[in-house]
């Protein structure tokens, strides 16, 4: 087995709500990522899946060091990140990178694609010298599929597609060895979905880069990813290769996520697995006691309410976080 | 006769930029009791051809140029301005994607359910309340006498959207345009909001226009589909035989790009290329300069449609050779 890049221990994001404008005082606590742990193989991908408010951006954040986490600890290359300053710090930053979800806000109007994907080299003079920073970027363009002639273009002569083009390259600039991708697709449509998914793996192929992928859409995650964690409400509640996942969940959340989503075969109408689920995702502020999951969950009992499940392996062979954990094919 | 039938619709937008041709001839028709899915990519102008057929296209800068909307064979179109409200208001509904920005924020959800009975149907205030807390009952909002007091933004995104879908069916519509209705939302949300529509219009037994870029969705809840490219319908056909048999190459290629949820897929087939610009649609076929099948004739020809039988139709010239594999 590959060996890890990064190790995440026990990760705690609470954002305090407070009121009051002279005199602040904390009200309660929104439980963002509450405990998540788990570890990034060198050279592959892991998906994060779940809805919204489960944690899964905030997770990016910390992990991008934009976040203070509350507690907990993640080490890059064996070393605990969160503690890292000076000259650890700026390595740590060139050696993680991110992709954002939005392309049409994630890059400066003002400035030309040159200036975008150049600006960190400013920082980090030491991957391309002053003399040779525009040769270096006209490279990136062509690695991403896009013209290197037009280097001194703006953001908005570009399409949707192109631009998350210019937002990988600018990720790649600093040659990362992970790449934290917080949904890169899903503001594009579904023919242009394939060209960044398919750049995405020929860049880990060709760099071997380690993803970690995160999305809402299943069917995405499972193409590009090596093993998958579903989160939900700030916990990770099962985790294992794209095959266990897929084909052998054994929480409830898991199988019901899987069974929403449409599936583009009308002759499968009627003949699938349905779970629905009712209402909707509790707020993070004041999540339910014991499992985050149990106030929708159909199997939920009293143990549930009151103890929280660990995420281990119980039934099959991969970490499940639910009391009542069995296995069920809903694909 | 169609229940509602759209008929060569042509639209354009005048801008200071230049004049672009958002809809090329347009042609659908949607049967009482029956589901008609309108794919395509953003741009294609599935939503344009709703927002005509609701007549709340902004103009400027749109102008309907050519074509007709016809409901009960009478053409909204060319009807006097109050006729065309009011049938448009008891016989057509729609469901916005965003249903934040589609509820007015100022007022109850009760009160804008209310407006319409009391305008259109002359409702007493009591009854109406009456008949806005039934109407969420039916979509299925637990404490409908609670809820109906209360301001848009206390509900969450899946109840916003149901009670939008409460307040389209208030006048109980025979036609019901649902454009994204779930784009926004969760999956898990999605499909509970995919079941209540469908059991509704099953039920009601209305005709139903859902306007989507998800080919899942269209896969389970579809009769009809038709695929817009550039402002045209480049497809139509059961949903079971557009799956099975593609009979253009830009519905081919769609499926192809689609990552899936049953399978762990290797390369995606792409689509090169971008949608057209409409300001500059190009010669002959539209889909030409990002089609993998194309021909000298493609450069200079639009096709027509060709039909493939049993309702299915497609505007390729080489429809019969897709079709066959």
């Amino acid at each position: 087995m590959a060996e890890a890049i990064l190790e995440v221990r026990d990760l705690v994001k609470h954002f305090p709500v407070t009121r009051g404008v002279l005199f602040k005082s904390t009200v309660g606590q929104v439980r963002a990522v509450d405990g998540v742990s788990f570890d990034l193989l060198k050279g592959e991908t892991l998906g994060v899946v779940g809805e919204s408010g489960c944690g899964k951006s905030t997770l990016a954040q910390v992990l991008m060091r934009l976040e203070p986490p509350t507690s907990g600890a993640a080490l890059f290359e064996g070393e605990d990140m969160f503690k890292m300053r000076g000259p650890a710090l700026r390595r740590l930053r060139r050696n993680i990178q991110i992709v954002l979800q939005d392309p049409y806000t994630s890059l400066n109007p003002r400035m030309t694609v040159g200036d975008i994907i150049g600006e960190p080299f400013e920082i980090h003079p030491e991957v391309a010298p002053k003399g040779s920073r525009a040769q270096k970027v006209r490279e990136l363009l062509d690695v991403v599929g896009l013209n290197p002639e037009h280097i001194n273009r703006y953001p908005h002569q570009f399409s949707g597609g192109q631009r998350q083009r210019i937002g990988i390259a600018r990720a790649l600039a600093l040659r990362p060895k992970v790449i934290v991708c917080d949904e890169p697709v899903s503001a594009l449509d579904v023919s242009i979905q394939a060209q960044v998914m398919n750049l995405l793996g020929d860049l880990q192929t060709e760099f071997g880069l380690s993803y970690v992928f995160i999305a809402h859409d299943l069917s995405v995650v499972r193409h590009l990813s090596d093993r998958v964690a579903v989160m939900y409400l700030g916990k990770m509640v099962e985790i294992g290769t794209e095959e266990q996942i897929y084909e052998h969940p054994t929480h409830p959340y898991t199988q019901a996520l899987l069974s929403a989503v449409p599936v583009p075969d009308p002759t499968m109408r009627g003949r699938r697995d349905v779970i629905r689920l009712t209402g909707d995702v509790p707020s993070p502020l004041n999540p339910p006691s014991g499992c985050r999951f149990r106030t929708r969950c159909w199997k939920a009992q009293d143990i549930c309410a009151t103890e929280v499940p660990a995420l281990e392996v119980r039934v099959a062979d991969h970490p499940s976080a639910c009391h009542f954990a069995e296995e069920r094919a809903v694909v | 006769m169609a229940l509602l039938e759209v008929e060569d619709l042509h639209v354009e937008f005048r801008t200071r930029d230049g004049v672009a041709r958002v809809l090329n001839g347009v042609s659908y028709h949607v049967d009482a009791g029956e589901t008609l899915a309108v794919l395509g990519e953003s741009g294609s102008g599935k939503s344009v051809t709703a927002q005509a057929v609701m007549g709340i296209l902004d103009s400027p800068p749109a102008f309907v140029t050519k074509g007709a909307v016809r409901f009960h064979d009478e053409d909204l179109l060319t009807m006097a301005a109050e006729a065309r409200r009011e049938t448009r208001a008891s016989g057509i509904a729609m469901v916005f994607q965003d249903a934040l920005s589609a509820l007015n924020p100022v007022f109850t959800v009760g009160f804008q359910i209310e407006e319409q009975l009391r305008v259109r149907r002359g409702m007493s205030r009591a009854d109406a309340r009456k008949r806005a807390i039934e109407l969420l009952d039916l979509v299925k909002i637990p404490h409908a006498a609670q809820r109906v007091r209360e301001y848009p933004h206390q509900f969450s995104g899946g109840m916003r959207q149901r009670a939008m879908i409460a307040m389209s069916l208030a006048l109980d519509p025979e036609v019901l345009i649902a454009d994204e209705p779930t784009t926004a939302l969760d999956v898990t949300v999605q499909a509970q909001i995919m079941d209540l529509l469908a059991e509704i219009q099953r039920d009601r037994k209305m005709g139903m226009i859902l306007i989507t870029h998800d080919l899942g969705v269209v896969a389970e809840v579809a009769d009809r589909i038709a695929v817009m490219y550039a402002g045209r319908i480049v497809e139509q056909a059961d949903a079971v035989t557009l799956f099975r048999s593609p009979g253009h190459p830009y519905t081919e290629a769609l499926m192809a790009s689609m990552p899936r949820l049953d399978q762990k897929g290797t390369e995606l087939n792409t689509i090169k290329g971008l949608p057209p610009n409409l300001m500059r649609i190009p010669s002959g076929c539209p889909f030409h300069p990002r089609c993998a099948r194309v021909q000298d004739v493609c450069r200079v020809d639009v096709p027509r449609q060709h039909n493939l039988g049993l309702g299915h139709s497609s505007a390729c010239h080489f429809a019969e050779e897709v079709v066959g594999g």
